[in-house]
């Protein structure tokens, strides 16, 4: 089967999906602002102490804040069994799991660029870096969230606490990215090292988690 | 040359008619055109069709822009009667319970099958089994010479859930499987809204729609590939008895027309002179087939 024609077909499904109910960005939205303000209260900041573990707080709102979206994108598919209607059709798995990655990667990077300007304000942050080098970090750092957790969702799927496993499963196989991205975010908003070995591990990172996940998710998605 | 038809607008409403047909997701009667060069099987379905009941408003919608019939676009190769699904020592475990307990037998192709039984009898699992939804523990099931899997394509399936996104409206919710089948174009997918006496122009989200609407939706979604072999679960549950009887009666002609057709349901007398046979299951094993609807399924044999 064509892979192009179903993979895009998949992805507007989704995006309509979402646009429709809304259910994942707000839930997503209202997460992160929480987030953002408790830690405003709980810290007070300076500028300077600012840089220091903004980086840190950003990427744990956003990892927290990309479960609530992966549980709501497979849920929906879990209601009136829509999924088995997939899985009976000659449509390849593959582009399946590509849709739904990349529709998270979108959900989760609308959030970001949202969520961006209130972390600016909110903990009065001046870029001392090279700041052009936090978008390839957002990139990379947000899709080797999304396509680990989008795989884990899937797994995770037909359990009966799914909410409590998405967390299990995928917070332990992200720990080397986590801590890829908030050096790399540190680093650059400090501007004391360079994030240049961080973008390197966080790009080998997703390349090899990319392909093990497509190389894996047809097991997934056929498992009973 | 193909089959002649009038145009879609021409059905003779007035606009408050037209309107209130959108609303209640119905469609008004359609003229019976047919042209000579049509095939055998298709004028046969086109006919019956028209005849029986309020499908046949279906009729204006079968046709493309050529005129050909298109509700069963892939006459099937397999001569009627021959084996087109074989089950052979099909077991299904789940954990310890054995849903399905050794069942062989063979299904001829053009032929329609009820298949019956108490709640937990395994008619639900033989389905999936054959729709390569559940895998067998042991034994092997054969449809048309392939895996399920690989016959994917010949293979339509309705579950008793509708298999639909309540958030989008029917067409929206078929032109997305239709993708998936890689099938072009709205063309087929207002046809087979129509075949099952919707309206393709509804733009409700299916989750307004009513239980009836919603199996119909499903019925149609289930035959927009036009697949070899339905495989139907419950399709008549929450359906009123006229709707259900209309349903029958189009699985009927499309059986007429070729196909293969499974209904598991609870509702036999509704297939009492439309299916060929009726499969009798208890307790995970086929323990009856019989040409006529029994009142009463035989004791089951033990194993």
């Amino acid at each position: 089967m064509n892979f192009w024609p179903i993979m895009l077909a998949t992805l507007a499904k989704d995006i309509r999906l979402e646009w429709r109910s809304k259910d994942a960005l707000n839930a997503m939205l209202f997460f992160s602002l929480l987030v953002v303000v408790i830690f405003v209260f709980s810290f007070d900041p300076l500028a300077e102490e600012s840089r220091h573990i903004v980086g840190g707080l950003v990427w744990v709102a956003f990892l927290f804040a990309a479960v609530v979206a992966l549980n709501q994108t497979w849920a929906r598919e879990l209601r009136n069994q829509v999924l088995d209607g997939y899985r009976v059709s000659p449509a390849p798995a593959t582009a399946l799991f590509v849709a739904k990655a990349l529709g998270n990667f979108i959900f989760v990077s609308v959030l970001e660029a949202l969520m961006a300007p209130l972390f600016v304000v909110f903990y009065n942050l001046h870029v001392l870096g090279p700041a052009w080098q936090l978008i390839p970090v957002a990139l990379l750092g947000t899709w080797a969230l999304v396509v680990n957790g989008t795989f884990f969702a899937a797994m995770s799927l037909r359990t009966r606490s799914r909410e409590l496993m998405l967390p299990l499963l995928l917070f332990p196989v992200s720990i080397p990215a986590v801590v890829a991205m908030v050096a790399a975010t540190t680093n650059i908003l400090t501007g004391e090292n360079s994030a240049h070995f961080y973008i390197v591990l966080l790009l080998t990172y997703d390349v090899v988690f990319t392909t093990a996940c497509l190389g894996l998710f047809e097991t997934v998605l056929q498992a009973e | 040359m193909g089959c002649r038809t009038e145009p879609n607008t021409a059905c003779g409403l007035n606009p408050r008619a037209s309107l209130n047909r959108r609303k209640c997701g119905a469609v008004p009667a359609a003229p019976r055109l047919l042209a000579p060069s049509c095939a055998p099987s298709a004028r046969l379905l086109l006919q019956k069709v028209t005849k029986t009941h309020r499908f046949s408003a279906v009729l204006r919608g079968q046709t493309n822009p050529r005129g050909a019939l298109l509700l069963v676009t892939n006459p099937p190769t397999v001569p009627t009667g021959a084996p087109i699904v074989v089950v052979n020592g099909l077991i299904k475990q789940f954990g310890r319970f054995a849903a399905l307990r050794g069942v062989t037998t063979e299904f001829g192709a053009g032929k329609f099958y009820a298949i019956l039984g108490d709640n937990g009898a395994g008619k639900t699992t033989l389905l999936r089994g054959l729709a390569g939804l559940a895998h067998p523990t042991r034994g092997t099931i054969s449809i048309l010479g392939k895996t399920p899997q690989e016959a994917c394509r010949d293979l339509g399936y309705m579950a008793h859930p509708s298999l639909l996104y309540d958030e989008m409206s029917g067409m929206e919710n078929l032109r997305y499987v239709a993708r998936l089948y890689g099938i072009a174009g709205d063309e087929r997918c207002q046809q087979v809204i129509r075949a099952v006496g919707l309206d393709a122009d509804l733009g409700r989200p299916v989750g307004q729609y009513s239980q009836g609407m919603r199996q119909r939706m499903s019925l149609a979604r289930a035959i927009l590939h036009d697949p070899t072999i339905l495989l139907l679960d419950e399709p008549f549950s929450n359906v009123d008895v006229h709707s259900a009887r209309e349903m029958a009666g189009l699985l009927k002609h499309m059986r007429d027309a070729g196909k293969t057709i499974f209904v598991v349901t609870h509702q036999a007398s509704l297939l009492e002179g439309v299916a060929d046979e009726f499969i009798w299951m208890q307790a995970g094993q086929i323990v009856n087939r019989t040409a006529q609807l029994d009142p009463l399924p035989p004791p089951a044999e033990k194993a």
